[in-house]
């Protein structure tokens, strides 16, 4: 039987699959079409320290093997997660792990204090790289200076596995990359979605509400990989990659530019048990390859 | 119990020169479907399509386990879903969202728009069962456009309204005779549509105090509460359409009528 265990820091996962915030709710959306248990981790939707009714319809435009979306942290609030979402979701057998969204750095302080508290909660991942807000998220992670003010403060205040998610819309990521490490990071994911827009021609209109969006998909993909790659070799920290991950072949992909374990997003929307499918995938490969480990996989591209 | 499951096409039927039936055949019983329900098609033949695309259920018989969605040819989806073949494997995801509500009241009035049509055959099965009257009220701007009336006719008094006027009355379907007057006939009205068309009807619906429930179109991601792109406005914050709708009674809604 091939170890697929993998340590993100202090946190043990049972193996390199999981799931991306946003595009995999609670877990709970998902049971009737597969065993939630048999993921490493859920990154449940991302979490704010207020309600937020997010941006206005409509969120979603289909482009070439992607979409755009600007759903804009729709969530009802870090106590409501708490008290009435986690309690429903903490007895899946695996991990469930927050995503920590702010207007200000007091925000993101404020809701991470309040999720060090939760009992069964060993990681949380910060997110400042949101394209859909207009105050905070990604306005954090284009820059290298609030970067890491954000992750620093929040690495002050929380004691378990600090994952920080990295915004694509970035001239040099492995820069953000060790920066946010710099500043306590115990963990890199990466990528969010590329800042992008749609327009319908015969309106004259954009298709979103909020006229640009976050570009997710296939069609993202090789730039994903390649940002992967850079980080790989920029820190020392382990990766989760993510970016347009459909089968078992993308995600090993990513295990080998660099990433430990890796997120299945909008591929979620499509088939809904294509994560247990890429679990299974990922199995199936190692037994083909005669790879005893998944760790022998990591970063485990070999050039020439 | 929702379900990802490949049917097997069974076959098309064109009603005109945009619109078909298809029907598909379930890998084993069919789960039940309410009238409202909706499932999410994969569309695999197309590299141009990358989502599924939600569709009204029109139909469904638990005793051949099949299937039926009324399909209006607008894009590639459509385009594609109308040209698979017999026996073609197509993956569906069903039944999704919520359904119409059983009235408590007799005269229920079907106001249906365009492609609106799709939920109210199972509707009007659904009511008939329950002693309901149903009226279905169908409009469109060319009278090419109106299908299906003879499906529609075992479960109630079928109206007719076209803007070419060639069929039925001349006008939009809230133009009808059937509004003159101060008195509704109807004790409950429900509608799909334009957003225009339904917006219009409700406005008759609260005119005339009458309930209504409209049956919501979204441009969605996944269709099961996912992702929360569907979302539409109501007096409690922002809901999904795929799982708090399709269907909602207008008093939920931020409707200015």
């Amino acid at each position: 039987m091939a170890d697929l265990s993998v340590s993100i820091h202090k946190l043990q996962l049972k193996n390199p699959v999981t799931t991306a915030s946003g595009t995999y709710g609670y877990g709970e959306e998902f049971v009737e079409f597969m065993d939630v248990n048999r993921l490493a981790a859920i990154f449940v939707k991302g979490i704010t320290l207020e309600h937020r009714e997010g941006n206005p319809y409509p969120r979603m435009a289909e482009t070439a093997s992607g979409m755009l979306n600007s759903v804009g942290l729709q969530n009802r609030g870090v106590d409501y997660f708490i008290q009435h979402i986690y309690p429903r979701v903490r007895n899946f057998d695996t991990h469930i792990i927050p995503n920590v969204n702010g207007s200000t750095i007091e925000d993101y302080v404020t809701v991470t204090r309040k999720l060090n508290e939760v009992k069964g909660i060993e990681a949380i991942e910060l997110n400042i790289s949101c394209p859909n807000v207009k105050a905070g998220g990604m306005a954090f992670g284009i820059n290298r200076k609030s970067a890491m003010e954000a992750t620093r403060a929040v690495r002050d205040v929380y004691d378990k596995t600090l994952i920080v998610k990295l915004s694509p819309n970035v001239t040099d990521i492995a820069d953000m990359a060790r920066a946010v490490v710099d500043a306590g990071a115990d963990a890199i994911s990466l990528v969010n979605t590329f800042l992008g827009m749609a327009i319908n021609a015969e309106t004259r209109r954009p298709i979103l509400g909020t006229i640009t969006g976050g570009l997710s998909g296939p069609a993202i993909k090789p730039i994903a990989l390649r940002m992967v790659w850079d980080v790989f070799k920029a820190v020392k920290v382990p990766v989760i990659g993510m970016g347009g991950i459909m089968n078992a072949a993308d995600a090993i992909e990513f295990i080998l530019a660099g990433s430990t374990a890796i997120q299945v997003g909008t591929a979620n929307f499509i088939d809904p048990a294509a994560s247990v499918k890429i679990l299974q995938g990922v199995k199936e490969y190692m037994a083909r390859q005669g790879v005893s480990s998944v760790k022998e996989l990591i970063g485990g591209m070999i050039v020439k | 119990m929702k379900k990802v499951e490949d049917f097997r096409v069974l076959g098309h039927k064109w009603l005109n020169y945009s619109s078909y039936i298809i029907e598909l055949e379930a890998p084993e019983p069919l789960s039940p479907v309410q009238p409202g329900n909706f499932a999410e098609i994969e569309i695999s033949n197309s590299p141009h399509v990358f989502l599924r695309r939600p569709f009204s259920i029109f139909d469904a018989n638990p005793l051949t386990n099949t299937l039926s969605f009324y399909v209006k040819v607008i894009g590639e989806g459509t385009r594609v879903l109308g040209k698979a073949r017999k026996g073609d494997k197509v993956n569906i995801i069903y039944p999704l969202g919520n359904a119409f509500s059983i009235p408590e009241k007799k005269n229920i009035l079907v106001v249906a728009g365009g492609s609106g049509i799709a939920p109210f055959i199972l509707y009007g099965k659904a009511m008939q069962k329950q002693g309901k009257q149903v009226t279905f009220l169908l409009g469109a701007r060319k009278a090419e456009d109106i299908v299906l009336t003879e499906m529609f006719r075992p479960y109630g008094e079928v109206l007719i309204t076209t803007e070419d006027g060639l069929l039925g009355e001349k006008g939009m379907v809230t133009q009808h005779s059937i509004f003159i007057g101060k008195d509704s006939p109807f004790e409950h009205i429900v509608t799909c549509g334009p957003e225009p068309m339904m917006k219009a009807v409700a406005g008759i619906a609260r005119k005339k105090k009458v309930s209504c429930e409209v049956s919501l179109e979204n441009t969605m991601a996944c269709g099961f509460g996912a992702c929360l792109c569907c979302i539409v406005e109501t007096v409690d914050g922002n809901k999904c359409v795929c799982t708090e709708g399709p269907v909602f009674n207008i008093n939920q809604l931020t409707w200015q009528t």
